[in-house]
């Protein structure tokens, strides 16, 4: 861990700035320095308990630079991701919470931006998100009032013009490193830089990939933006998870719009013994392969429903080099504290009454 | 005051998509005036509609939508500037459609009615939930009106609220009589 990576004051408050970062996040100085990032999903809780976002984060620690707060994935509702986001800051963690235009208009991203920048938040990723006939709830109405691009767009006029949309004034911006989503592996192909690209222009600094199974086809993607200099403008993390098993694998390539599994994947799976070390094996498989690929800075792990194998991941694959990300320790107060909240609980209550006459008794 | 978005240099007329859609309601506001009149020949014909049931069975529901649906927007277009949203309320509603309102509210008005009775948003246009109250109160089920509505559900918009009535009806007649068998 590096100690410029946290605040000595506070672990929940922002880092010192430094010049050229947009943030005062974790994250923006660990890509900066070059470092491999590795960010990774948390799986939002059905609940309103605080605890459970605290114990699902608590699994990542040490392991991960970044904590994706997901906006009700797949259109299903679970605990928002300015709340969970709310909850890891306060914590220490650097959250990277997802925005997704599917539910909220103009007026409410921008609120919420500014609420996020104000709890701490110091990365956001800007999502169109899946259409609403995917979730639990299909007859909500779509909102998609604004496209991720657009989003990327008003974000960044907030931060580094310090103006809503409409021109007017803020007085305090938001300073938050953006981030987008990629698809190398859905049509159309000859786009898909160039889409990037675009986001790039908007405002992206930093793009999540898809799920990568199919190397090849990343590979040529990857050499498309290395040709056009986009991992020079924007740091690129690649989308990497395991699968529980073929069937999940089968299932996922079926219902899940714009994820790409080749067929090589599920016979590898389908042929295992046990199907979910090999999921785990192709994983790290698919993270030695695309920390080698030129113009990708980082891993994203989505681990779904596995998230306690994200360490496990990480370490074999051994794309830290050594590097221990950001973990809770307690300070030398909250040491202190916590003994002396021992005592207090013990039962030995000292009375200072008794402690005076004590001591003029002894005198 | 807040400072706007700048226009543009072409201002169209209108606030609202909705209104935007159907300028005038003359025919809007005689529905509601004679909804007494529009309930007690919807009870007719959906009772005709309901007895039709086999028929729609025989050819399919999914095979007559689409005529029946352009009738229905057609008819209840031009009766009550109908957005089709597919789960009509009409008959909770006073015979006034409260899709035409511009926040499309379903359970009474907001409280930004003008005093003359007027919509906040479109200040030209009376108040779709005014009208409703006004029209409740002629009908002999008005007191739908006081129901609380579900929200929307905006996947069947654009589908026909009639043939759904009616298979509803059919499903819940057919329940009925095997359960007192």
């Amino acid at each position: 861990m590096n100690a410029a990576d946290v605040n000595p004051n506070d672990i929940g408050s922002p880092l010192d700035p430094l010049p050229g970062h947009s943030s005062r996040g974790r994250l923006e100085r660990i890509l900066r320095r070059g470092e491999f990032a590795v960010t990774t999903e948390l799986n939002p809780p059905d609940s309103a308990d605080p605890q459970d976002v605290y114990d699902r984060a608590a699994i990542f620690e040490g392991w991960v630079d970044g904590i994706n707060a997901v906006d009700a994935s797949g259109a299903n509702c679970h605990m928002s991701s300015v709340g969970i986001c709310a909850l890891l800051t306060r914590m220490g963690y650097a959250p990277i919470m997802q925005i997704s235009a599917r539910d909220r208009n103009r007026i409410a991203i921008q609120g919420d931006v500014l609420g996020a920048s104000a709890m701490g938040v110091q990365n956001i990723l800007c999502l169109t998100g899946d259409g609403v006939q995917a979730g639990d709830q299909p007859g909500a109405k779509p909102v998609f009032d604004v496209d991720c691009m657009s989003m990327l767009e008003i974000i960044r006029t907030m931060r580094d013009e310090s103006k809503f949309l409409s021109g007017r004034k803020i007085t305090s911006p938001p300073n938050v490193f953006l981030g987008a989503a990629i698809n190398p592996f859905a049509p159309p192909f000859d786009f898909r830089p160039h889409r990037l690209a675009k986001k790039i222009a908007a405002g992206a600094q930093f793009v999540q990939s898809q799920y990568i199974f199919d190397i090849p086809m990343f590979k040529e993607y990857m050499k498309r933006v290395v040709d056009m200099g986009l991992h020079e403008k924007c740091y690129i993390l690649g989308g990497v998870g395991p699968m529980a098993s073929a069937r999940t694998a089968k299932w996922i390539r079926a219902n899940v719009p714009g994820i790409h599994i080749p067929d090589d994947i599920i016979k590898r799976l389908e042929g295992a013994e046990n199907q979910k070390d090999e999921g785990k094996k192709i994983c790290i498989d698919m993270i030695n392969e695309v920390k080698e690929i030129e113009g990708v800075s980082g891993v994203h792990v989505m681990a779904y429903r596995q998230e306690e194998y994200v360490a496990e991941i990480v370490h074999e694959s051994g794309v830290l080099k050594g590097r221990k990300p950001w973990k809770r320790e307690m300070s030398q107060a909250d040491i202190i504290a916590a003994a002396r909240n021992d005592t207090i609980q013990s039962g030995e209550v000292q009375k200072p009454q008794e402690m005076a006459g004590e001591a003029a008794g002894n005198s | 005051m807040a400072k706007k978005a700048e226009a543009t240099a072409y201002v169209p007329s209108g606030v609202s998509p909705s209104r935007r859609l159907r300028r005038r309601f003359a025919i809007r506001l005689w529905s509601v005036r004679n909804s007494r009149m529009l309930e007690w020949f919807y009870e007719r014909f959906s009772n005709v509609f309901l007895l039709l049931h086999p028929v729609w069975k025989g050819i399919g529901y999914k095979r007559v939508e689409a005529p029946v649906k352009f009738v229905e927007a057609q008819v209840k277009g031009l009766l009550f500037d109908c957005r089709m949203c597919g789960q009509c309320a009409l008959s909770s509603t006073g015979m006034s459609c409260p899709m035409n309102c511009p926040k499309q509210l379903r359970n009474g008005p907001c409280g930004g009615v003008r005093a003359n009775g007027h919509c906040e948003v479109e200040p030209d246009m009376p108040c779709v939930w005014v009208q409703a109250w006004q029209g409740s109160r002629n009908m002999k089920k008005g007191d739908a009106i006081l129901n609380v509505q579900k929200p929307v559900d905006q996947s069947i918009r654009e589908t026909s609220a009639w043939l759904r009535v009616t298979a509803n009806a059919a499903a819940a007649k057919e329940g009925e009589g095997a359960t007192s068998k």
